[in-house]
């Protein structure tokens, strides 16, 4: 909301200074968002005589004047407007002046070759209006040689934020009182225009929706003349940021903004009988003053005379009887409106306006009355005209909420001492009634109010926050105790192992294309969609880490980056049973193009591979506390994985801690991107919690003696994945082998058709006593049994 | 000259003169092995007598020490030629480029994440969290907005057209406040917690993205003031800022979820077109800067989550944890946060190793 202090000073006597009063508005929660003070813009800028005007000599269009500033010798200056001529007085604009229309920094320059010491300035250039046809006339008293910022009354201009619940501040009115409160001043009574009504209202009003419209105030005026508003009001609308239209529809939006007060005026001639406040019937319709057409339901309250809908309620006004300038006889309404009504339509028609903020937050009940009254006096006094008596249908709530208030709440809720007198001031100073025993009845205006914290808030916020002191939490005794969960610690652990592993973390938006997610969704599950998505791109949740990170990979990969691996930890969000979320914790990582760059020592460069993959799966397994020892590796990493290379790392054949490998050509495609891409997903709510083990490890006992190796090749079918034959292997012999690792595959020259070679290392650790040679024999023959079962038949 | 001396003069020649170890090797053989003409020149003193011994000994003795030595020298010296050389051999361009290993980084929202809840778990706060998918019961009802309540326009929320089973409306959460009810009603008061996470508006633009992250806190007990949640903020600003001048001014405000409601300011200054946050936002070259909202936790929302008011009372607060991040490290542009970009994670994201710790200072400097 926009005031000039002028229009403050008119319900505030204080001669507090623009800082104080800002400072003070911050200080009680009516937060200063901009003060514009236009003597500022206006700095340079002189009311000023011309002397003389003659035909420039080389342009037709333009003249030469001589300017009398008030000081010194008169000025030369260059002018195209058509209304300059001598004896008029004007706005100079001095040479470093800055236009405020434009930004240009005047200074001495000669036009078509004649010297020009400044310029005569229109109404636009000031920016104190549309009007550009000629430059400014001032009137013949205006005093030569005055800084014209002075002369025109320009007032500083503060922009404060009036919070949802604080409609009784979104009236200059309204603000003035709460700076009173404040001690910034004196709130001047309402000056209230006298008039004579005489005569009933001569059109009936109704409320046939007491429920939407509990009171609805009405009163004719007949032979009003409407024309221009005089200057202080202008200067006032425009100080808010209203442009002036005419006086009917002008002094209406004086009431508004003024004191927070939204009235409608009709113009009589277009209404035919009874004017009603009733439900709107389906599908019928308004042209609005916006001038756009809004179709209504049996849910929204409208005003209409027996023909049309002529107001959406509180929202606004209709086009066709909106006063116009040749009007003379008006209806006025003052009317209350159910808040939550006002909210429902205005959200339903997408359509905001000054009046439904203030119906929607809550008008003054008490001020319907005098509302009327002091518009109806204005009207008079401005515009003429005869006004009726009121008539009034229904009648606005007027049950005052009383609260039970205990002023020790004040320092154990806000953290200061106030003292009760200061306590009740404050109350009172904001209107509320505070009777002997604390029974505490609350203005109508004050909706926000509620119960006894309300109460400490509007002494606090008026006492001053400043003076709350800073009072430390009580802490634990000691050393403070840790809190975080196991998944946390598992998820900031990871974060680091993964860091420390070469990776980027990224933060990836949480919704995705809705292709993006059916691509990842595997037909099991339906993605969440929203209803309102912010763009086509922002729709669907992730049912996978991996395509908000493959679209990342996409857009490095177009920026020109040659290698891009990138991880993150968050949610993916699929349907429980009962409907509601289930956001599950996940580790997603995106390889795409090369591993390691071309190099004098590497040859080529090499790109990603699924070894890669599976490295950063175990690692990061390992991390996290799963037991990577006991994993299987198995197939149906999904079909956005190559089916050749790619696999899940699974606790047991059904619990899938991990899936990864190469992303399918077909799902790479889909992206957009160029392959070869590999991809990591760790399933971070599968992986079995670590038991709450102690601090201390189990004892250290290396083996007395030294372990022996045995190299074994075998011949496999090509087939047979390498971890069968290593699986049974180990087997072969538990009690002495401890490990086993291939370290060779081969097949081609040498090997059958159909065949391949794997050479494994066993290690093997003997007990208390050295193997014999007898011993290993054994062993040996155990493993060649042990491949044997897998059609592995030892290498000569 | 003796015959033994003639020998023995031209034999350490012969070893001085050897430019291999084999040659030298023959020189040994020629003069120590069993057949050498030293170990023949020792036998002949067996056959002498007593006085001829001692006459002829010392010389033949002295003669074969003085090879032997010889030998070893020189064996030494060509040893050492012969590794010099094959070092020589072995020289590599050390300015070629080694290999390098990839560095990762930790995003600057996680790293911050971090550093609340190091800081917060020093004040006996835990870290709670809750669904991003959310039903306007927690969002709104139980934060007292209810359906017509103007505050639900304030946020302009994503909706999902399913419903709960109870009928509610599922939504993406708007702030991390329902986290305060979904923690009251699991663990009831008194209680300490932050929530930190995401949060979603239907808002985009060059300061506001569609998601960002947000973290709550919620202190729920006996007797709880705005006091305390003045210093809490402010004890927590110095240790996340490092700086002992940071200076707090508390405004009045609006928000259904709190009562008294208030915003939270705090000082800066402007260094070199970046904001500096420490210092009295009204002194000279300073001035004041929104960083969020908090105030007295509503006796509405405190039934709602089960609790009774009468017995206890405490404060929220929220603050976006983007925005401190980019006052903290100097990131200017949110959208960045989540482009995924290798080059801006490497920049302002964090070394794994800068887990932040209390003892060090919570912070990573440049």
């Amino acid at each position: 909301m926009k005031f000039s202090l002028t229009w403050l000073k008119d319900h505030l006597e204080t001669d507090a200074t623009l800082a104080e009063i800002t400072d003070a508005l911050n200080a009680i929660g009516l937060e200063v968002e901009g003060v514009e003070d236009p003597a500022e813009k206006l700095a340079g800028f002189r009311v000023a005589h011309v002397l003389t005007a003659a035909r420039h000599p080389d342009a037709d269009k333009l003249q030469v004047l001589t300017v009398d500033t008030g000081e010194g010798d008169p000025l030369q200056v260059v002018c195209g407007a058509p209304n300059a001529r001598a004896g008029m007085k004007g706005v100079l604009g001095l040479p470093g002046a800055t236009v405020p229309a434009n930004g240009m920094v005047l200074k001495k320059s000669a036009i078509r070759g004649v010297e020009s010491n400044g310029m005569m300035c229109s109404v636009r250039e000031l920016e104190l209006g549309e009007d550009h046809d000629g430059i400014i006339e001032l009137p013949d008293d205006a005093p030569v040689g005055a800084d014209f910022a002075s002369y025109h009354g320009a007032s500083p201009v503060i922009e404060v934020a009036v919070t949802p619940n604080r409609p009784d501040c979104m009236g200059v009115y309204g603000i003035a009182r709460d700076l009173a409160a404040k001690g910034l001043g004196t709130l001047k009574p309402i000056a209230m225009p006298a008039f004579s009504p005489s005569g009933a209202c001569p059109v009936e009003i109704r409320t046939d929706d007491p429920e939407g419209c509990p009171a609805f105030y009405g009163r004719v005026i007949k032979g009003v003349k409407n024309g221009p508003s005089p200057d202080w009001l202008q200067q006032r609308l425009k100080s808010a940021g209203q442009r002036p239209i005419s006086l009917l529809v002008d002094l209406t939006n004086y009431l508004m903004l003024g004191f927070g007060r939204p009235a409608h005026v009709y113009d009589l001639a277009k209404l035919q009988g009874a004017v009603v406040a009733r439900r709107a019937k389906d599908g019928e319709e308004v042209l609005a003053l916006n001038e756009k057409t809004y179709t209504l339901d049996s849910d929204m309250t409208v005003i209409a005379d027996e023909v049309q809908v002529h107001d959406i309620a509180g929202i606004m006004g209709g086009e066709h009887s909106g006063v116009q300038d040749d009007t003379t006889d008006v209806l006025l309404e003052i009317a209350y409106f159910d808040p939550a009504r006002i909210g429902a339509t205005g959200r339903k028609l997408g359509l905001s306006s000054d009046a439904r903020t203030r119906f929607e937050r809550g008008v003054d009940p008490e001020f319907l009355d005098d509302g009327l009254d002091l518009l109806t006096g204005l009207i008079v006094e401005l515009a003429g005209g005869t006004p009726s008596e009121v008539v009034r249908a229904g009648s606005p709530p007027s049950e005052a909420k009383v609260i039970a208030f205990d002023t020790g709440l004040t320092t154990r809720l806000g953290g200061v001492d106030v003292p009760q007198d200061e306590q009740r001031r404050i109350l009172e100073s904001l209107g509320f009634a505070v009777g002997a025993d604390w029974q505490v009845t609350c203005p109508l205006r004050r909706h926000d109010i509620e119960g006894p914290a309300d109460l400490v808030e509007e002494v606090v916020r008026i006492h001053g926050l400043d003076k709350v002191a800073s009072v430390a939490l009580p802490r634990v005794e000691g050393v403070a105790r840790p809190t975080a969960t196991p998944q946390q610690k598992l998820e900031r652990g990871l974060r680091r192992a993964a860091a420390a592993s070469g990776l980027n973390e990224a933060v990836t938006w949480s919704f995705l294309p809705e292709w993006a997610a059916n691509h990842f969704t595997d037909g099991n599950d339906t993605p969440w969609v929203l209803a309102n998505p912010i763009s086509e791109d922002l729709k669907a949740m992730r049912p996978s880490l991996l395509p908000g990170l493959l679209i990342a990979a996409k857009r490095n990969a177009d920026r020109g980056a040659d290698g891009t691996r990138l991880f993150e930890i968050g949610r993916r969000y699929f349907r429980a049973a009962d409907g509601l979320s289930d956001e599950r914790p996940t580790l997603g990582i995106v390889l795409a193009g090369e591993n390691i760059p071309r190099g004098w020592q590497a040859g080529k460069a090499r790109p990603f591979d699924a070894y890669d993959a599976k490295a950063l799966a175990l690692e990061l397994l390992e991390a996290a506390g799963a037991p990577v020892q006991n994993l299987m590796v198995m197939g149906e990493a999904g079909p956005q994985f190559h089916p050749g290379q790619s696999a899940t790392l699974r606790l047991g054949p059904k619990v899938v801690l991990a899936r990864f490998g190469m992303v399918h050509p077909a799902t790479l495609k889909a992206f957009d991107m160029e392959g070869p891409v590999a991809a990591v997903e760790l399933f971070l709510d599968a992986i079995p919690a670590k038991k709450n083990a102690a601090f201390a490890r189990a004892p250290f006992t290396p083996p007395t003696l030294q372990s022996v190796t045995r190299d074994f090749a075998f011949l496999v079918p090509e087939t047979l994945a390498a971890g069968d034959l290593v699986r049974a292997v180990q087997g072969a012999d538990k009690a002495h082998i401890v490990a086993a690792r291939v370290f060779d595959v081969f097949a081609g020259q040498g090997v059958p058709e159909g065949r391949k070679s794997l050479a494994i290392e066993v290690t093997l650790q003997p007990g208390d006593k050295s193997f014999t040679d007898a011993d290993l024999k054994t062993i040996a023959e155990k493993v060649v049994a042990a491949a044997a079962k897998l059609d592995g038949e030892l290498r000569g | 000259m003796t015959e033994l001396e003639t020998s023995k003069q031209a034999a350490l020649a012969a070893i001085a003169g050897a430019a291999t170890l084999d040659a030298l090797e023959e020189q040994r053989l020629a003069a120590l092995s069993k057949k050498g003409w030293v170990s023949l020149a020792l036998k002949t003193l067996g056959q002498m007598s007593p006085e001829e011994r001692s006459a002829a000994a010392p010389a033949i003795q002295g003669a074969r020490a003085e090879i032997a030595e010889a030998i070893e020298a020189k064996k030494a010296a060509l040893e050492a030629a012969e590794l010099e050389a094959q070092l020589a051999r072995e020289t590599l361009d050390l300015t070629l480029p080694a290999a390098a290993a990839p560095k990762g980084s930790v995003h600057p929202v996680s790293q911050v994440m971090d550093e609340l809840a190091e800081i917060f778990a020093d004040l006996g706060f835990a870290v709670a969290t809750g669904p991003e998918i959310e039903d306007d019961w927690h969002n709104f009802t139980a934060l007292n907005m209810d359906e017509t309540h103007p505050a639900r326009a304030m946020h302009d929320t994503f909706y999902f057209p399913d419903r709960t089973p109870e009928g509610r409306e599922i939504l993406l959460r708007t702030h991390t406040s329902p986290v305060q009810i979904r923690s009251m009603i699991a663990q009831g008061a008194p209680i300490r917690v932050i929530a930190p996470g995401r949060v979603y508006r239907s808002d985009s633009d060059a300061t506001h993205t569609p998601m960002f992250h947000q973290v709550e806190g919620l202190v729920v007990d006996k007797g709880i003031h705005l006091g305390h949640l003045k210093w809490t903020l402010e004890t927590f600003f110095k240790a996340f800022f490092e700086r002992e001048d940071i200076t707090l001014r508390l405004r009045p405000s609006y928000f259904p979820f709190t009562e008294p409601s208030v915003e939270v300011d705090v000082g800066y200054s402007t260094e070199g077109g970046r904001r500096v946050v420490g210092g009295h936002g009204d002194a000279p070259g300073h001035a004041w800067m929104e960083l969020g909202g908090s105030g007295m936790v509503n006796a509405r929302v405190l039934e709602f989550a089960g609790l009774d008011p009468e017995e206890w009372q405490g404060f929220a607060f929220g603050l976006g944890i983007d925005r401190i991040a980019m006052l903290k490290y100097g990131m200017n542009d949110l959208r960045a946060f989540f482009d995924g970009d290798p080059r801006w994670l490497q920049h302002y994201g964090f070394s794994p190793f800068d887990q932040p710790t209390l003892s060090a200072g919570v912070g990573a400097r440049a």
